[in-house]
């Protein structure tokens, strides 16, 4: 009973107010057209206006110095780097430059040594040379008169030996013979 | 009994899932005049307020590190500005804010009108034929005044074989005109018909047995409602974006 009296009234009401509408759509109610479109107008010029005067540029402005600032940044880094490798070259060219410089003052501190050495040898050699000739000198000295001694030792001693067995003992004679037999 | 009547006749139950998208006057009155303050005038001024409020005011420390809302405002530009620039070409980029105004205004529109209780301004085919015609035009004009007769290109496919091409005007022509009407339907239709099958599911509601049921469907049919809401305005932008090109470039 309630259902139809609603129902009714209902159709009443749609009755009343289909008769610029289609039952049920709203959107086909031509009448409330004009009103949607004019402030449809007035909402989208606003947003129009809101966004490319205020907001777009300001998002652009932003994201370009964004973009301005990480760009720089970037190219600060690859400054640094530069920089470093740079640094890096310097300091292993120093230590190459410091390994030449210690290379050549120990060769020539060895070619010092060397000379000097090459110098005290062949001094020392001179010394040893003229003391082995002095030395020589003195043995040959040393063996001549060995010699002679002997010689004269013979003399004596045959001349003695001569004397003893009663003989008269021929100076000539002896040293003859001493001189045949040294001769050996 | 009441609900013994709603359960047992279609016609007697209470749901009216269009009534939702009635126009009504906000301050009393009955009739609708074009300068009338509906509820309408109030969820287009909301979305107004949503846009400046995100754009304006969420962008108004210009950081170079943004805030959340700084970085949603910078994530929509890169986004319609990208696909404007990628679909219309860079010559494109000076309808640049014409395409976000659409998009913003479709965008904040449909999520407004995804809060309960709320109006739903592009469930209504009097905004989107108005948006599409506004792009239609853009199109249309922009297009002869910059390519004069060579416009015509559109509709001649050098292409193809000269046997061919008058039967592909005709149907490039028909569906030059065409593009407007599914541009407006595509968006008023998919906005409405989800929002008037939440209302209906809502109207099962009221029968005890149902409504477990009912809001499962309803909670799973938003979820699609929240999708639905970008989608539309992605598609909405996109063909925009696409119809510019042929502006820009006419000819295939």
């Amino acid at each position: 009973m309630a259902t139809e009296t609603h129902a009714a009234a209902g159709t009443a009401a749609d009755a009343a107010h289909g008769a610029a509408s289609a039952p049920g759509m709203p959107q086909l109610d031509f009448s409330t057209w004009g009103n949607q479109i004019f402030w449809l107008s007035i909402t989208l010029v606003v947003i129009y206006f809101v966004l490319s005067r205020i907001a777009l540029p300001r998002i652009g402005a932003v994201l370009s110095e964004r973009q301005g600032t990480i760009m720089k940044d970037i190219a600060a880094a690859e400054d640094l780097k530069a920089k470093a490798i740079e640094a890096e070259k310097a300091y292993d060219k120093a230590l190459a430059d410091a390994r030449a410089e210690a290379n050549r003052i120990a060769g020539e501190a060895r070619a010092a040594i060397q000379a000097d050495l090459d110098v005290a040898i062949a001094k020392a050699d001179t010394e040893i040379a003229a003391k082995t000739a002095e030395g020589e000198k003195a043995i040959a000295a040393i063996r001549a008169s060995a010699v002679e001694s002997v010689a004269a030792v013979a003399n004596d001693t045959a001349e003695a030996i001569v004397a003893s067995m009663g003989g008269k003992a021929d100076a000539k004679a002896i040293a003859a013979a001493v001189t045949a037999r040294m001769k050996g | 009994m009441a609900t013994e009547a709603q359960g047992g006749e279609g016609g007697g139950l209470v749901f009216h899932p269009m009534d939702q998208f009635k126009i009504k006057p906000l301050f009393g009155g009955d009739t609708i005049e074009w300068y009338t303050v509906t509820n309408a005038t109030l969820w287009m001024a909301l979305a107004v307020l949503a846009i400046i409020g995100l754009m304006v005011l969420g962008t108004s420390r210009r950081a170079t590190i943004p805030s959340r809302i700084q970085s949603i405002a910078e994530l929509a530009y890169g986004f319609v500005y990208k696909m404007v620039e990628d679909v219309a070409g860079k010559d494109g980029v000076k309808f640049f804010p014409y395409v976000m105004t659409l998009f913003m205004f479709i965008v904040f529109a449909n999520f407004l009108g995804l809060l309960p209780m709320s109006f739903t301004t592009t469930s209504h085919f009097a905004v989107t034929v108005v948006l599409a015609l506004l792009v239609f035009l853009t199109v249309t004009i922009y297009g002869v005044a910059k390519h004069g007769t060579h416009f015509l290109g559109l509709f001649w496919v050098a292409s193809a074989p000269l046997a061919l091409r008058p039967i592909l005007a005709i149907i490039e022509l028909i569906s030059y005109f065409v593009r407007p009407v599914s541009h407006s339907i595509r968006l008023a239709g998919n906005v409405m018909a989800g929002h008037a099958v939440i209302k209906v599911f809502a109207g099962f509601a009221a029968i005890a047995t149902i409504s477990p049921v009912s809001v499962v469907a309803i909670t799973a049919m938003y979820g699609l409602e929240v999708l639905v809401a970008f989608i539309q305005a992605y598609v909405f932008t996109i063909l925009t974006c696409v119809y510019l090109k042929d502006a820009l470039h006419p000819g295939h």
